[in-house]
């Protein structure tokens, strides 16, 4: 298979450490007043790569991976990327910010009634006006990248079927294409392998593995499975508590540091 | 210590039973006070007898008056169903609350409220004294009628759409209006599809009517034919009507299978 190539962003290009690299300083979430889910985090990310987030649940990582695209309005604090802080954007400059973040789902959140196609398209809705995306007239050029990406992430024929005949793992390659065909800077993604079985598991984090390497931008993970994340990453964080407590290489975490993490240690044996 | 028997399974519902029992106290004493008695029931069944035996055979005789007056039924159905629905998209949306502020989704909401507090027949009423008689009229006390109600189902089902596909496409940096053509439409529009043949339906039979009151279509021939004892052209003017429902029934059924 001569897969890694496509899996490339059109636009890549190798870039200098700190114009692709993401800062986050101090970033502060409160949904409720006086009850932070974030409280004061700061990771300088590694520009590319995989990068796994580890930790319990309801320990802020969705809420922190959110925040990077907006999804979610951070209390305080800044995260910076090319020269932006996206925490401080609104409205149009938000919209277009987000063009270049991919994100990937644990539910997937394909829109069901759609079809494969056009749900990869939907990663091109920031770049096409509107009547474009009403008369499902995308420009060829885009129509042909996604039929190239459907190839590389191992669904070629799949164009045509609508999304709610798939099954969890082939959902899941949509949701990497659709993301991908908005030719990140950043992909994001919240849980992706968490509705798998281990198989689909794997070979999901491989496409996000070669999506990594072959567009030369960071894909931040949050993901429960550490095997997984010890596997796949080049660069582990362990959250707890709404604060980061491990950020290093996969092979420097310790049984000391997951203790540290999940807190306990009876689940590790 | 109890005995075994006294102990209560069910125990009685004493305010349940005075509501049932107010009720039917209410029920007897209305009646009576509307004069209803077996000897006026006796008269009206009678009556009955004599009004149905007069509408037999159905005469066709005046096909020509009956068929434009369908004619013109159908259309203010149809044009009142179009404008309607083409209207109720944008207030069904207004009203949306998991898609807009409450600052525009209540006034939108009090705005339907307003549409549909009153029978068809009596805007119709209101329209044909403000812009004159004739099938305007009735267009458009049917347009609001389809308003009121449309735009409410609309709203209700844009309401109970998964936000999360929406996330994923606002996610990629769509804007407002791309965001409504991939992530939200596709979501409602088989019940979008629904609500509108519903409302169709709903329309033909209230367009059968309007013309009472001087708002254009059948209703207007059905209403003399009334007036002049002409039971038997009323009995043919009825079986069309029948006929025009069940083939909008045929129709709109067809038209949701094929939007499925």
């Amino acid at each position: 298979m001569n897969q890694p190539a496509k899996l490339a962003t059109a636009t890549a290009q190798p870039v200098g450490a700190d114009q692709g690299s993401l800062v986050i300083h101090r970033l502060r979430k409160e949904y409720r007043a006086g009850h932070p889910v974030l409280r004061e985090v700061t990771i300088d990310f590694p520009s590319a790569g995989v990068i796994a987030i580890i930790g319990p649940s309801g320990t802020g990582k969705s809420t922190l991976i959110r925040c990077i695209n907006g999804l979610v309005r951070p209390t305080a604090g800044e995260i910076l990327f090319r020269g932006q802080d996206l925490a401080k954007l609104t409205g149009g400059a938000l919209r277009q910010a987000r063009r270049r973040i991919g994100m990937v789902f644990q539910e997937y959140n394909l829109v069901e009634r759609l079809t494969v196609m056009e749900n990869i398209l939907c990663g091109r809705l920031g770049y096409v006006p509107v009547w474009r995306a009403w008369l499902r007239k995308f420009p060829q050029r885009d129509i042909d990248r996604a039929f190239d990406l459907l190839d590389s992430v191992g669904l070629p024929g799949f164009a045509a079927q609508r999304a709610d005949a798939l099954s969890g793992g082939q959902r899941q390659r949509v949701g990497i294409a659709r993301a991908i065909m908005q030719e990140p800077d950043i992909l994001l993604a919240d849980e992706p392998t968490s509705s798998l079985d281990p198989k689909t598991s794997v070979e999901i984090m491989e496409i996000l593995q070669r999506v990594a390497q072959d567009s030369g931008i960071p894909v931040i993970v949050n993901i429960h499975n550490v095997e997984l994340a010890r596997r796949f990453a080049s660069r582990i964080i362990g959250m707890t508590g709404g604060e980061v407590v491990y950020n290093g290489p996969p092979d420097g975490l310790t049984d000391a540091d997951l203790k540290k993490i999940y807190g306990g240690e009876n689940w590790m044996e | 210590m109890m005995s075994r028997d006294s102990r209560i399974a069910f125990a009685p519902n004493w305010p349940t039973r005075i509501g049932w029992l107010a009720l039917a106290v209410y029920v007897v004493y209305a009646g009576s006070q509307l004069g209803f008695s077996a000897d006026r029931f006796s008269t009206g069944l009678e009556h009955g007898h004599r009004f149905l035996a007069r509408m037999f055979p159905p005469n066709f005789s005046r096909w020509e008056l009956i068929a434009s007056g369908i004619a013109e039924s159908i259309q203010i159905a149809i044009i009142a169903t179009f404008f309607g629905i083409l209207l109720s998209l944008p207030v069904g949306l207004l009203a949306a609350r998991n898609l807009m502020p409450a600052w525009v989704s209540w006034p939108t909401r009090a705005f339907i409220a307003l549409c549909r507090s009153f029978h068809p027949i009596i805007v119709a009423i209101l329209f044909v004294k403000a812009i004159g008689f004739g099938a305007l009229a009735g267009v458009m006390a049917l347009i609001v009628a389809s308003i009121g109600f449309i735009s409410k189902l609309f709203a209700e089902a844009i309401e109970e759409i998964s936000l999360k596909q929406v996330e994923a496409v606002r996610a990629t940096g769509a804007g407002f209006l791309s965001t409504l053509i991939m992530g939200v439409q596709p979501q409602v529009l088989p019940r979008f599809i629904g609500f509108a043949t519903y409302q169709l339906d709903s329309n033909l039979r209230n367009s059968t009517m309007v013309g009472i009151v001087g708002g254009g279509g059948i209703g207007a021939s059905l209403f003399t034919a009334y007036q002049r004892f002409d039971f038997d052209v009323v009995l043919a003017i009825l079986i069309i009507i029948v006929s025009l429902i069940m083939i909008a029934e045929i129709v709109s059924g067809w038209a949701r299978r094929v939007f499925q």
